[in-house]
């Protein structure tokens, strides 16, 4: 038994791996890995950014606690859904309010 | 067997010449009655600059513990010492030092749980932490708590097992007597010991890990699986590594020290400090030519089932002597010694005593009317008390 294999893999998302198959004590042994958690799954609201009113101010981007706002360095752009957990913080902390939430069930077909 | 100094000691005392001895990186520890001289002349040897530790001194054994954690996890080589109800407070952390996989070596002065307080010996203290994962092993005498601490730094960092581990000994009675002790030289020692080299751990930059997640359902119980098979292990390497140490002392480090008992028609089982007084007792009547012995347990955990029903299927009465309680049920030894037998084919009389808790004095005639008495063949399977006042 292998006490530290690499964890978690791409796989394990789908199926979970079985107490041989896992580092010791919890340890994730892979950086980086939180990549794999897609916390999009969770949400519940989603933020629409209006982008005739952003100022690029950046306030959005680094409150997000998912990092879930993408930037060119530049300017603000779009914000990931694979990541966004819906938390609304963006949305509070916009000084123009260009970001509204949004009822996830209105986006579903 | 190699040239040792013999220099009178406690078993305090001693627990910190094994320390000295071992050098560890970080001890963070707490003072608690009866264990308080083992860090104390601990201290004592990092303030000479003896030896390299990293002392910290905290505001509680929770604080302690916590410490010990988070160095371990660091990379260091770490050890620390309590009692009671410093053992106590430590609960929640010994958990999380377990359950980490953290190979922290903690030395137990054994001393009653309040309430009503009491500073003296019972072993109610590590008997309650018997399921938090912790390797746990029981000394007679100083030179045995000495020998027990080398043992127990090479197998909590093994890599197979990689558990943290209990050294215990009798408070006051093992932790504040005098003793002879023998403690063999400083580079033979350290040699034995050799360096902790952790495969994993937080301050290696070059390959990043993370300790502790969140594991909720996903993966607890596969967690706690390994630790099982980790305290497996840990049986075995137990005996190889006492192999090796014994190459150094000459003496053996069995599961248990079985007194007497091939031929024994009556064997006491017992731990800590009581054994020694239990073996005089064994010599005196064994002249008298009864066939009495006594089986003392040095690890309780992980528990050796099969080995322990070998020496005691042939008995005819065993008698179990437990210093501590587990209120409402089967006393803790005497729980796992009626399992042991379960599965042999004879089964001997069981006995339950309890004895000692608040450090009540134990003689040598208390002894001996329980020999006599299981000689008899006076067994029931209620609880019978040593020393209490009817
Ligand atoms: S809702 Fe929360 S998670 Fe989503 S983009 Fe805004 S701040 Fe980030
Ligand atoms: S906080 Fe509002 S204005 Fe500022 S960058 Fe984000 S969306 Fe644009």
């Amino acid at each position: 038994m292998d006490k530290y294999p690499e964890f978690p893999k791409e796989k394990h998302v789908k199926k979970k791996a079985g107490w041989k198959e896992i580092p010791i004590g919890g340890m994730i042994t892979k950086a980086g890995s939180s990549l794999l958690n897609k916390t999009g799954t969770w949400r519940a609201f989603r933020p629409i950014k209006d982008d005739s009113k952003c100022i690029h101010c950046f306030m959005c981007y680094v409150h997000c606690p998912e990092n879930a706002i993408r930037s060119d360095g530049e300017k603000v752009k779009d914000i990931d859904l694979d990541y966004c957990k819906g938390c609304g913080i963006c949305a509070r902390i916009c000084p123009v309010k260009a970001i509204t939430m949004k009822e996830e069930a209105e986006f579903n077909e | 067997m190699n040239e040792k100094k013999i220099l009178p000691l406690t078993g305090a005392y001693a627990a910190a010449e094994a320390m000295r001895q071992i050098n560890p990186d970080v001890v963070a520890a707490y003072p608690i009655t009866p264990q308080t001289p083992i860090v104390e002349r601990f201290a004592q040897f990092v303030a000479d600059g003896i030896v390299d530790t990293e002392m910290i001194r905290v505001e509680s054994e929770h604080s302690a513990m916590s410490a010990c954690v988070g160095a371990s996890a660091a990379g260091a080589r770490v050890m620390t010492a309590t009692s009671s109800a410093g053992l106590a407070l430590m609960w929640e952390v010994l958990g999380v030092a377990s359950g980490l996989r953290l190979p922290i070596v903690m030395n137990i002065a054994n001393r009653a749980l309040s309430a009503p307080i009491n500073i003296h010996c019972d072993h109610s203290d590590s008997m309650g932490a018997r399921d938090l994962s912790w390797i746990q092993i029981y000394s007679e005498n100083a030179q045995e708590v000495y020998e027990h601490n080398l043992l127990a730094i090479r197998l909590a960092e093994h890599k197979d097992v990689l558990l943290p581990v209990m050294v215990c000994q009798d408070g006051f009675i093992t932790s504040h007597g005098v003793e002879n002790v023998g403690i063999f030289p400083d580079d033979i020692v350290r040699n034995f010991v050799g360096e902790y080299e952790p495969e994993k751990f937080l301050l290696n930059i070059n390959d990043p890990v993370t300790f502790g997640p969140l594991e909720l359902t996903d993966y607890y119980f596969e967690t706690k699986r390994q630790q099982e098979e980790a305290m497996d292990k840990a049986r075995k390497i137990f005996l190889e590594i006492g192999k090796e140490l014994s190459r150094i002392t000459g003496r053996e480090y069995g599961y248990f020290e079985a007194y007497e008992t091939k031929d024994a028609d009556v064997i006491i089982v017992v731990m800590n400090s009581t054994a020694g007084t239990a073996k005089v007792v064994v010599d005196r009547m064994r002249a008298d030519g009864k066939k009495v012995g006594v089986l003392k347990i040095r690890l309780f955990r992980p528990f050796p089932y099969e080995e322990i029903a070998d020496v005691l299927k042939n008995a005819k009465v065993i008698g179990v002597l437990d210093r501590s309680m587990s209120f409402g049920a089967n006393a803790p030894i005497y729980s796992e010694i009626k399992n042991s037998l379960y599965d042999s084919e004879r089964k001997p009389k069981l006995q339950s005593y309890i004895f000692g808790l608040g450090g009540r004095e134990i003689y040598e005639r208390d002894i001996e009317k329980v020999f006599e008495e299981l000689l008899e063949g006076k067994v029931s399977n209620k609880k019978k008390y040593v020393g209490l006042r009817e």
